[in-house]
């Protein structure tokens, strides 16, 4: 109960940092209440189906602005687009902020400044990965030592 | 989720239950989305790709009661596939993006979704999203039913009289009317204008049109309103307006018949009543509606070009290539005593008959009134439907009773109805054309698209000029009239005063006058499509044929200014149709014709 409780206050505080830092917002919060005893790892399948998603896009992204001849600003740009979307459906606060001037970048056929916004995109998705991971990690101890995901408000 | 939970709890417990399509082509999301939308209780079927979704609808409509998809899709925009399903299934659709610019919200309203929500979702939208498979459904139950609307053709069918050849062609319009009607349906339906509802047909049985014919030759041809008529007719269920709108149909087709009478003249026999009055009627409406063509020029001519010269559409086309680009003189057809009287409102009765002397007995009357007549009907439920001004229309008409005296005068108040009235009335003298001049009367004092009819005049001596033919002047006025209805919508356009009016002329303004020529034209070619034709080119907008057609065909073709709000328009135009037989058949043909014509249109006039 003890190592339980501790967990969970782990959780809440690290929750917390994490919507305070910016990589996590509103949209997660209510990601983590849709996750009920009859999709119970919800939450776990779509970051990782969210983490799939970003890697295939930033590669596309990084394809596109490596073209010599000519970048197709275009196709970045609908990378950039969905990559906005589903970050914003997750909650993934910074990416998607970063999405957002990777856009205009995009619409001013601005190459270095898509180049810019790519690296950042790709350290965020990083940062992002990394933290949700020990999120996840720490929701799968307190539900092994007995106890239950705290609700992050 | 399964059947049965649809079929247990689905019907009662809506929006429980409610089977929903989600199409998103990111993973994230579409999880996400399915989520959530089961989260509300709904039924949830899950797609990334557009294709899949399109084919899961086209395999069974009723499997789904609202589709939401991505606007931003691989395989396919989604805005066509909100098109698609619009046309096709008539489901509600909901578009999705993280793009929420205004510029992408307002072409996802103008190719009918019915909500357009930004990602991240929020579960709280969505569980509001059910509302919008209740107001179709709504809409849907209004629209096919529409008996408490106020456009008349309270869908009685009131038998069908086939007399052999009638039958046969009154199924064959069916047949094709309800194809076109699906169609229309369907558009109709992504109009979320109540005024676009359709209107049951009435059904002209011989017997009924007898009836009809009988009064209306009681009444004297002049004197022919829908009141009388139908108090003389005395049926029951039959409306004011079922009588009006077949009576313009009636005009309309006694005019293309006086341009085939002079070689037919035991048309009269078929009736029973070789009534001179008919045959005026017949000629001063198609008088009035060349007159009312010829005012809109150019594409007039070119749409009448590309008419086959039979009949009617003999004299259209030849007047259309003449005459409308002519039409700047107007004083020549003066239809008799067109007097701009500043007859306030409709006033048919004031339309001179222009027809000097034109007393082609053999305006209509038989057989193929029936037909006709449907078409008719039709046509007027058509002209009304959707309109406002079609209603003025039908009691401008009911008002002046006075085909043979065409006078278009007062179309003050409604250029529109100015134009229809002088179109309708204008179609009865026709047949007698022989003077045309009285079509250049076309008072059109009122608005100034009225005075732009007044060079109908020009196009309607032209026309007669034109004709193919033995008919004489009759064809020409009836070109004319037709031509006189379609510069109308022209003309309105510059006025604007109506808007209504004008969007359905302007909407159409790139084809504007090819559709109504065509339509014009249509209704010449095909027995009783004049009277679908020139009832529609009376009534609002010829135009409104051709948009559906055009809209249909092109989703991307925009030449009409807004797809939606003509489709709309068409629709509108359509909506009574829709259960008669006759529509389809003009629709087709005006299909066909427009594209003819339009192309036509655009090698010949310089619109």
């Amino acid at each position: 109960m003890d190592v339980v409780n501790q967990l969970q206050r782990q959780f809440i505080d690290y929750s917390a940092s994490l919507h305070r830092e910016g990589f996590l917002d509103d949209q997660f919060t209510q990601l983590q209440k849709l996750q009920d005893d009859n999709s119970p790892d919800f939450v776990v399948e779509v970051a990782s189906l969210f983490f799939e998603d970003c890697e295939k896009l930033i590669n596309n992204m990084a394809r596109a602005l490596e073209q010599q001849q000519g970048v197709d600003f275009k196709q970045v740009d609908a990378s950039v687009h969905q990559l906005k979307g589903s970050s914003s459906s997750i909650g993934a606060m910074r990416v998607k902020d970063v999405c957002i001037a990777f856009r205009s970048f995009c619409e001013a056929q601005n190459r270095e400044g898509c180049l810019r916004c790519l690296q950042q995109v790709t350290h965020e998705y990083s940062l992002l990965k990394n933290k949700l991971q020990t999120l996840f990690r720490l929701q799968q101890q307190i539900l092994a030592a007995g106890g239950s995901i705290p609700v992050v408000e | 989720m399964t059947v049965e939970q649809i079929g247990s709890e689905g019907k009662d417990q809506f929006p429980i239950g409610m089977r929903v399509l989600a199409v998103d082509d990111d993973p994230t999301c579409l999880l996400l989305l399915g989520t959530l939308l089961r989260r509300c209780q709904y039924h949830v079927t899950t797609t990334s790709q557009a294709k899949t979704a399109l084919k899961m609808l086209r395999e069974n409509k009723n499997k789904f009661d609202l589709v939401i998809s991505d606007v931003h899709m691989p395989d396919m925009d989604g805005f066509k596939l909100l098109e698609h399903v619009g046309l096709e299934m008539d489901l509600p659709v909901i578009m999705l993006s993280a793009n929420g610019d205004t510029k992408l919200v307002m072409k996802g309203i103008t190719h009918g979704a019915c909500d357009y929500l930004l990602k991240p979702v929020r579960i709280e939208e969505l569980q509001n999203i059910w509302q919008h498979v209740v107001r179709r459904k709504k809409k849907d139950r209004c629209n096919s039913g529409s008996k408490d609307k106020p456009h008349p053709d309270s869908g009685e069918a009131v038998g069908i009289g086939n007399v052999d050849n009638n039958g046969k062609l009154n199924k064959k319009r069916k047949d094709q009317n309800e194809d076109e009607d699906d169609e229309r349906d369907e558009n109709g339906h992504d109009n979320e204008d109540p005024s676009a509802q359709k209107k049951p047909r009435v059904v002209w049985s011989v017997e009924l049109h007898r009836k009809f014919v009988a009064a209306v030759n009681q009444l004297g041809i002049d004197k022919a309103v829908p009141k009388k008529i139908l108090e003389l007719m005395n049926v029951e269920k039959l409306t004011r307006e079922n009588v009006a709108s077949h009576l313009q149909k009636f005009r309309l087709y006694l005019k293309r018949i006086s341009c085939v009478a002079n070689q037919q003249a035991n048309m009269a026999a078929a009736l029973g009543t070789a009534d001179s009055a008919y045959l005026r009627m017949g000629s001063l409406n198609g008088l009035g509606n060349f007159h009312t063509l010829a005012g809109s020029d150019q594409l007039h001519n070119a749409a009448f070009r590309s008419f086959p010269p039979s009949g009617v559409l003999g004299r259209l086309n030849t007047p259309a290539g003449l005459g409308i680009r002519g039409l700047p003189s107007p004083g020549t057809i003066q239809l008799g005593h067109v007097q701009n009287s500043g007859n306030p409102t409709n006033d048919l009765s004031k339309l001179q008959s222009f027809v000097p002397g034109n007393h082609n007995t053999n305006i209509l009357q038989g057989m193929p009134m029936s037909l006709e007549l449907d078409r008719l009907q039709h046509n007027k439920s058509v002209g009304h439907i959707g309109e406002l001004p079609t209603t003025d229309s039908t009691t401008v008409f009911p008002g002046s009773g006075n085909l043979v005296d065409a006078r278009i005068t007062g179309f003050s108040n409604n250029p529109l109805l100015g134009v229809t009235s002088n179109s309708l009335m204008l179609e009865g003298s026709s047949q007698q054309a022989t003077s045309h001049t009285s079509v250049s009367a076309i008072g059109f004092q009122n608005g100034n698209a009225l005075s732009d009819f007044t060079s109908i005049a020009p196009a309607s001596n032209q026309l007669q000029d034109s004709k193919a033919g033995s008919q004489g002047q009759a064809s020409p006025i009836n070109c004319n009239a037709g031509q006189i209805i379609r510069s109308a919508p022209q003309e309105w356009n510059a006025p604007r005063k109506d808007a209504p009016y004008q969007s359905h002329a302007l909407i159409n303004s790139s084809i504007p006058i090819n559709s109504a020529m065509i339509q014009l034209g249509q209704c010449l070619d095909r027995n009783n499509s004049i009277f679908h034709r020139t009832t529609d080119l009376d009534l609002v907008g010829p135009l409104n044929f051709v948009d559906p057609l055009s809209i249909k065909h092109g989703e991307g073709d925009n030449s009409i200014m807004e797809p939606s709000v003509i489709e709309k328009e068409g629709y509108l135009m359509f909506q009574p149709r829709p259960h008669g037989s006759h529509v389809p058949d003009n629709i087709g043909s005006l299909e066909d014709l427009a594209s003819a014509m339009m192309k036509q249109a655009d090698a010949t006039v310089i619109l």
